[in-house]
């Protein structure tokens, strides 16, 4: 029985729990005359009933099928002769790839040896046990708890209390499920960045001055050593967010400006919306636009002014990250100038002040700490931004603020460093966990700092 | 007084009032509220122009892409080649290769017939194949068939080929381009309607490339996002909002949905592959493992968004279901709730629009390889749209610039009819109280 079907069954048996739960109700009450004297209404006994059917039994089945393939291949790597068990990791890793292939009739590399047929067999064998327990076990479970739960009502069971505590209880786990991530991500890239600072340390990855992660193959072969200095990366994600802020800053904070202290209702509600597109455009559309057409565009009309621009520049990814920036910025800068009080505004109105007066010498500097939060905010999301750069920016580590030149950024190191075939043992494929942990662990201080004045900001005025 | 005296005094001592200093400098002041004016409006009509400019660039490379170049082959059916054990191995695209020959059979050499050859797509074959595997009868017969011609030859009859470039810089030589010419006189040469570009999954060659994987991808993939981050995220807003006491542990999950709201996509990424690759041994370029990555970075909005709609039910409701007897739960499952939800519904909506347009984090999971069948389920591997614009905008082929454009204005039609789906929502069911 596959899981999907398990599944259907278990909301089945669920629902019939409800039947039988609800049911049992107006037995004990003595029919529809009695149901007074029940102390909740008939549905939260079948709900109660369909409850404890459902999620001790769903909670099993969902942590079997976590840890089954694992099991699996343990019992299997087990029971293969010593030979192979005594094969180096990786070597057990691969053949381990093609039984699963094997066993789910994909090509497998390589020739099939009796040795691997044998081990399919037998992880078949084992998977076949393994979900008809499953499902036995899961339907003794749910029936168990539908008799016994069944057995417990009368009139007295306090059955809506105990329901909602159980939905309580849901909505509880619901809710730190945004923890567990913060946990899962700290945890899983920390792993696999301190497994890379055990072969490069961690003054080497910061101040290097060197990026090339290739591992030979070989250790004779040019560049076997691979140099693990991230100053370039850094250097070429500071460039291009530099570039890009400088764009955004100014075009959102006036678009900003005067859709809120000069634009007219209706323009308002035309510009807005307009602006607002830019923000739902996904990113790889903006790298293909960026490598398609802006790109070229900046490269020929250097050409024409007689400079040399590369065709990867970090001008062209910063510039059309920067518009892609534009909305959010504008937005948050947005909010914040009308959460200025007006009676500033009147003040200086009162005092004779042009509009634009009043805007740069009072609800600007007012809102200046709003503002900035939404600007460190924007950085955060310009040094996080991947496709543009992916698409747009280069893949080599030069070391320069020249903007014509190409750079590469840590998103972009990421990529081309984990898509394709990994292997995790090597510093290169650990390498991006590394970088991965910095963009982390950056974007985490600018997103906290930025929210604490944000908030800060908005408690004044309120 | 004695101030007044001071200023009557120093007015005549010195007979500038300040109504005339403040005139004086009136012109300026209001040539430079003009200047930041029209600087403002500057930067709105500089956003708005590159958004034009985005758009006609993208439908300008991208609508041929709805056409597509076919030429008419006169098949003969050999019944010498396809003997009736051997119909799906037959040598079919020889059947097309005699065809061409015959079109032409003033052409010897072997480049000449290569060159020839390359006029028509590999797809031809397939085509014949299909039509001779649903109807065997048809052997022996002269099929007249219209089949896509190669990327090279859509492109030159789609204008997107350069003919006074020298010959060996050219995707096609003189001779093919006479050919061409002779068939596009013939007649032999038509622009149809671009069935393959949307029943085809991907493929290397140009003309037989299509986005119906990546669309089926992104569906399985956004269904998974669905089913798991709408009924999670409500209900954590729902007890963050309406349940949970004010005190440290509170506090640290806000500022947790608030971080991850701006962590960057691409570590979720990292988490995926790590966490659900590395650890649970789930299968790689699986929709399932995408909707599990794009559900934890979809959450933060989802909650976010069906709190603000929670906190805009006024409280006099909550105090009047409570009034009459209902429990918590009760009030907030029968009154509250079905109040708040357009709101949550339209973060929802935006959220799976975020979410549908994500590409970084299933880069990292694998959803980028090249995967030619149209996924059936959700443990198949797979690709979405985001990311087969990504594999096509690489390709070298000319051809797959305006695939990429068309890939790109279907993606865009759908996040604007989510996100229009999204404002009717909330202009339709928005509540003043």
């Amino acid at each position: 029985m596959s899981p999907f079907h398990l599944l259907i069954v278990l909301l089945l048996l669920s629902s019939v729990g409800y039947y039988i739960g609800r049911r049992r109700a107006f037995a004990v009450a003595g029919g529809r005359s009695g149901i007074q004297s029940l102390h909740s209404r008939p549905v939260y006994y079948g709900a109660l009933t369909a409850m404890w059917c459902g999620i001790p039994a769903l909670v099993v089945f969902a942590a079997w099928l976590a840890f089954e393939p694992a099991i699996i291949t343990h019992l299997v790597v087990d029971s293969m002769p010593d030979t192979v068990r005594s094969l180096p990791a990786d070597r057990i890793n691969l053949m381990v790839n093609d039984i699963k292939n094997l066993v789910s009739g994909n090509i497998v590399s390589g020739k099939i040896s009796p040795a691997l047929q044998t081990a399919a067999e037998q992880y078949r064998h084992i998977q076949g046990i393994s979900s008809a327990a499953l499902a036995v076990i899961v339907m003794v479970i749910s029936i168990a708890a539908i008799t016994m739960v069944r057995g417990r009502i009368q009139p007295a069971l306090r059955a809506r209390n105990h329901v909602e505590m159980l939905i309580k209880y849901l909505l509880i786990i619901c809710s730190t499920i945004a923890i567990f991530t913060t946990i899962g991500i700290v945890l899983s890239v920390l792993y696999e960045a301190i497994r890379f600072f055990k072969a490069v340390s961690l003054t080497e990855f910061l101040f290097g001055l060197e990026w090339s992660p290739q591992m030979a193959i070989r250790a004779d072969q040019v560049g076997s050593s691979g140099a693990f200095g991230a100053v370039p990366v850094f250097m070429g994600t500071m460039l291009i967010s530099a570039i890009a802020m400088a764009v955004a800053v100014p075009i959102g904070l006036m678009s900003a400006i005067y859709l809120s202290e000069y634009a007219g209702g209706r323009f308002r509600a035309a510009a807005k919306p307009l602006m607002e597109i830019l923000a739902g455009i996904p990113t790889v559309v903006y790298g293909f636009f960026a490598a398609l057409a802006v790109a070229p565009f900046i490269r020929d009309s250097g050409g024409l002014l007689g400079w040399d621009i590369s065709s990867e520049s970090a001008l062209a990814a910063g510039l059309v990250m920067g518009v892609m920036i534009i909305p959010f910025v504008s937005s948050l800068s947005d909010d914040v100038i009308n959460a200025v009080p007006q009676a500033l505004r009147d003040g200086s109105y009162g005092l004779g002040a042009t509009r634009s007066e009043t805007i740069r010498q009072v609800v600007l500097p007012a809102a200046l700490p709003g503002i900035v939060g939404g600007i460190l905010l924007a950085v955060s999301r310009a040094i996080g931004e991947t496709m543009i750069v992916v698409m747009a920016a280069g893949l080599s580590a030069n070391l320069t603020v020249n903007p014509f030149k190409t750079v590469t950024t840590v998103t972009v190191q990421i990529v081309t460093l984990l898509v394709g075939d990994q292997e995790f043992d090597s510093p290169k494929t650990l390498a991006a966990f590394a970088l991965g942990l910095v963009l982390f662990v950056v974007t985490l201080i600018l997103n906290v700092i930025a929210l604490h004045v944000v908030r800060k900001y908005r408690e004044q005025y309120e | 007084m004695n101030r007044q005296n001071a200023n009557t005094n120093a007015a005549r001592i010195c007979p500038v009032r300040t109504r005339d200093v403040v005139n004086r400098g009136l012109a300026k002041r209001y040539r430079s509220e003009r200047r930041f004016r029209r600087l403002g409006l500057t930067a709105i009509a500089l956003s708005l122009s590159f958004l034009s400019l985005l758009f006609i660039s993208i439908i300008g490379n991208g609508y041929t892409a709805f056409q597509q170049t076919f030429m008419e082959l006169e098949v003969f059916l050999d019944p010498a080649v396809l003997e009736p054990g051997n119909l799906s191995t037959a040598n079919y695209p020889g059947l097309v290769k005699t065809s061409m020959r015959t079109m032409f059979p003033d052409v010897r050499g072997r480049s000449d017939k290569r060159a020839l050859y390359g006029l028509v797509s590999t797809g031809a074959a397939f085509q014949i194949r299909e039509i001779v595997m649903n109807d065997p009868s048809v052997i022996g017969q002269t099929l007249n068939l219209w089949v896509p011609a190669d990327d090279d030859v859509d492109m030159l009859v789609k204008g997107h080929f350069d003919r006074n470039l020298p010959e060996d810089e050219r995707r096609l030589n003189d001779r093919q381009l006479e050919w061409i010419d002779q068939l596009t006189a013939e007649g032999k040469i038509r622009k149809q309607f671009n069935k393959t570009f949307f029943t085809a999954g991907d493929s290397r060659e140009p003309e037989l490339s299509g986005i119906r994987g990546a669309l089926t991808g992104s569906f399985y993939t956004l269904l998974v996002t669905l089913v798991l981050s709408f009924p999670i995220g409500v209900a954590a807003a729902v007890y963050l909002e309406e349940f949970a006491p004010t005190n440290r542990w509170t506090d640290l999950i806000e500022v947790n949905i608030n971080n991850l709201a701006a962590v960057p996509s691409i570590v979720f990424g990292l988490l995926g592959l790590a966490v659900f690759l590395n650890f649970f041994g789930l299968p790689r370029s699986a929709p399932l493992v995408g909707g599990l990555v794009l559900t934890l970075m979809t959450l933060p909005t989802i909650i976010i968004a069906s709190r603000a709609s929670l906190k805009s039910v006024p409280p006099s409701i909550r105090e009047a279901a409570l009034g009459i007897g209902a429990s918590k739960m009760q009030m907030v499952a029968h009154h509250v709730l079905p109040l708040a939800l357009p709101g949550m519904l339209t973060g929802t909506i935006i959220g799976m629009a975020q979410a549908l347009g994500e590409t970084a984090p299933l880069l990292m999971i694998g959803m980028v390889a090249f995967i030619v069948d149209v996924p059936g389920g959700f443990t198949d591997p797979s690709t979405v749209m985001p990311v087969q614009i990504y594999l096509w905008a690489d390709s070298p082929e000319r051809a797959f610039v305006e695939r990429t454009s068309a890939a790109i204005m279907v993606l865009l039609a759908f996040l604007i009819v989510m996100n229009a789906a999204a404002v009717v929502l909330r202009k339709r069911f928005e509540r003043r109280w």
